[in-house]
């Protein structure tokens, strides 16, 4: 494929989105165009996919300016990958959007598509203060989508949201300019194996730690529990899937490239992963409402990503790379859930819901399956996924850690079962009709279902079918073992 | 040094004010920082070659570097826009980000 093709990830849903606000008031012409954007890089994702599947590393630099002057983007299997779960979970976000009526807002899908460009951005750039700037450019609509439809909690929650990621942005700049001062470069190609020079792995340190607020690491994960259990629906559901993501990207990146594996500081991402993955799944206990268990356990998820990183070999990285795509689609078919039972009845508390099997056969389906997937359970992609991570785990001679990772699975359940007992299986609430105690009235519309079969599908699927994503990110994890294709090729000549 | 000690002023204010009840001390918080930062990226290209980094009319050994006042540049204008974006916020809130209005 031409390599030219790289930036459009970037600008067709930039250009979609300044087209769009220029018609403000014509909803199905948003919808039909921030779909079909996003499908059409979802295609550009698939051929990026074919293009890297055998190592390759596709570089474009940005306006035909010289090598070395012009801004470097570069596809590499990861990147290539990301980029194409994201567009798949943008289409199918979009799509739920359009059933919660999340998007009545005429911002909504120019604002999403924005922060989609944003995040294809994030992914294909190999230079840090690129990075910076498409991580703003993803933000800075979360900023406006978070609030949106206001309300004092909702409010509140945009308040602490801006207020962490734009202190974590200061930072990441302040780590950019040390970086800088230290190395004297910001391309990833020019910065390979550059923290052997201990002033240069603190100011990288520094970086890392800015992109681990993105990512809610514990201990700097409270904001994320907070605002996005605040968020409306169908955000949530998208930001699941992208902004985290995007922290656990450039720190794979960033370890991977400048750290060069970096095996004297492998003890800090071991003890960040286990911390991240015990923490969050004991937050999730206290809470009594679907979303906020689901967000502490993206926290939870976030440190088997990192398990994987922790343990640097190619099979505990491939493991990883498995277990974030898998993750990105089960984990928003569940907040799909939610965000159908909240947007039909009106609360996502337990204790005011029941029986919605009874009503919504199918949602209960779809819950059930991308549940017992998040868990790990087979056939599901998520048992594949934290197989795979045991396995590297005990390969590797960190049994500790392969205990940790089954206990918090095991823990994970809990909170599953909670959920489906509270909302989807018991008897609706004592009282009956009239006093108000239970919530659950009608069915669930089938356009609100729907986005969460369709991802529970794909979980099934890539559990049952597993081999190719599985020998895909065996390729991605061998570059980021073994960076020197990729060094090699967004280097200056 | 001087870079450093304005860096350093800066940051403590802008930390100060950021830990502040109401919005708009946030807000002017993170000015600050992000003041402090800008500073801190310029001064990461050096402080002693001060002459303006023309192609071919420059010696190199004394031009300035151009790579972080770009940078700050672009970090300027997202500094403005959020910046606006939070006055903004704060327009909205009905107690003015002080959090002290009755809910």
């Amino acid at each position: 494929m031409n390599p030219a093709l790289l930036a459009l990830p970037v600008a067709l849903p930039l250009l979609a989105a300044g087209l769009l606000v220029l018609a403000p008031d014509r909803r199905p012409l948003h919808r039909l165009t921030g779909l079909t954007a996003s499908a059409a890089v979802l295609v550009l994702g698939a051929l990026l996919l074919a293009a890297t599947a055998g190592g390759a590393v596709l570089t474009h630099d940005l306006g035909g300016w010289r090598p070395g002057i012009a801004i470097v983007l570069a596809a590499d299997a990861f990147a290539a990958v990301m980029v194409t779960v994201t567009a798949l979970l943008a289409v199918v976000c979009l799509a739920f959007a359009a059933g919660t009526g999340d998007d009545r807002h005429r911002l909504f899908v120019p604002l999403a598509l924005v922060l989609t460009a944003g995040v294809y951005g994030a992914y294909l750039t190999a230079d840090l203060f690129t990075l910076f700037v498409f991580v703003e450019v993803m933000l800075v609509p979360s900023y406006v989508l978070v609030g949106l439809g206001g309300g004092a909690r909702r409010l509140a929650a945009v308040r602490l949201y801006v207020t962490v990621n734009l202190l974590a942005s200061t930072v990441f700049l302040a780590g950019i300019g040390l970086v800088y001062g230290a190395a004297g470069a910001v391309n990833l190609g020019e910065l390979a194996g550059a923290a052997a020079d201990p002033a240069v792995a603190v100011a990288g340190g520094v970086v890392l730690l800015a992109m681990a607020v993105k990512a809610a690491v514990v201990p700097v994960h409270g904001w994320l529990p907070r605002a996005y259990s605040a968020a409306p629906p169908a955000v949530t559901a998208l930001f699941s899937g992208l902004l985290t993501k995007v922290g656990v990207y450039a720190v794979f990146r960033i370890w991977s490239v400048l750290y060069g594996g970096g095996a004297e500081y492998l003890w800090l991402v071991m003890a960040a992963a286990l911390l991240t993955m015990v923490v969050g799944v004991l937050g999730a206990v206290g809470e009594q409402a679907i979303r906020p268990i689901l967000t502490f356990h993206m926290v939870s998820q976030i440190g088997y990503a990192l398990l994987g990183l922790a343990l640097a070999t190619v099979a505990g990285l491939a493991a990883a790379i498995f277990f974030l795509v898998q993750y990105v689609l089960v984990k928003a078919a569940l907040l799909m859930c939610a965000g159908a039972v909240e947007t039909t009845y009106g609360t996502d508390q337990l204790d005011r819901l029941g029986r919605i099997v009874a009503r919504s056969p199918l949602l209960a389906v779809a819950f059930a399956a991308s549940a017992l997937s998040l868990v790990g359970i087979p056939p599901l992609s998520g048992f594949v996924a934290k197989l795979s991570l045991v396995t590297a785990a005990a390969g590797a001679g960190r049994y500790v850690a392969a205990g940790v990772a089954v206990a918090v699975s095991l823990l994970t359940l809990m909170s599953m079962l909670k959920i489906w007992n509270g909302a989807f299986w018991r008897d609706e609430p004592e009282g009956g009709a009239g006093t108000g105690a239970t919530a659950v009235r009608g069915r669930v519309r089938f356009a609100l279902t729907a986005p969460a079969l369709v991802l529970a599908a794909l979980a099934v699927g890539l559990g049952v079918a597993a081999e190719p994503l599985l020998a895909f990110a065996q390729v991605a994890a061998e570059g980021l073992v073994d960076p020197s294709a990729y060094v090699e090729a967004v280097r200056a000549p | 040094m001087t870079a450093a000690v304005a860096v350093g002023l800066l940051v403590a204010g802008g930390v100060y004010l950021i830990l502040q009840r109401g919005l708009l001390r946030v807000v002017l918080g993170f000015v600050l920082l992000g003041h402090g930062v800008n500073v801190l990226v310029v001064a990461a290209g050096g402080m002693q070659r001060r002459a303006a980094p023309l192609l071919d009319r420059t010696d190199p050994e004394v031009s300035a570097d151009p790579l972080p006042q770009a940078f700050v540049l672009t970090a300027i204008v997202i500094t403005f826009a959020i910046t606006v974006y939070l006055l903004g916020l704060l327009r909205a809130d009905p107690d003015r980000g002080t959090g002290t209005a009755r809910r």
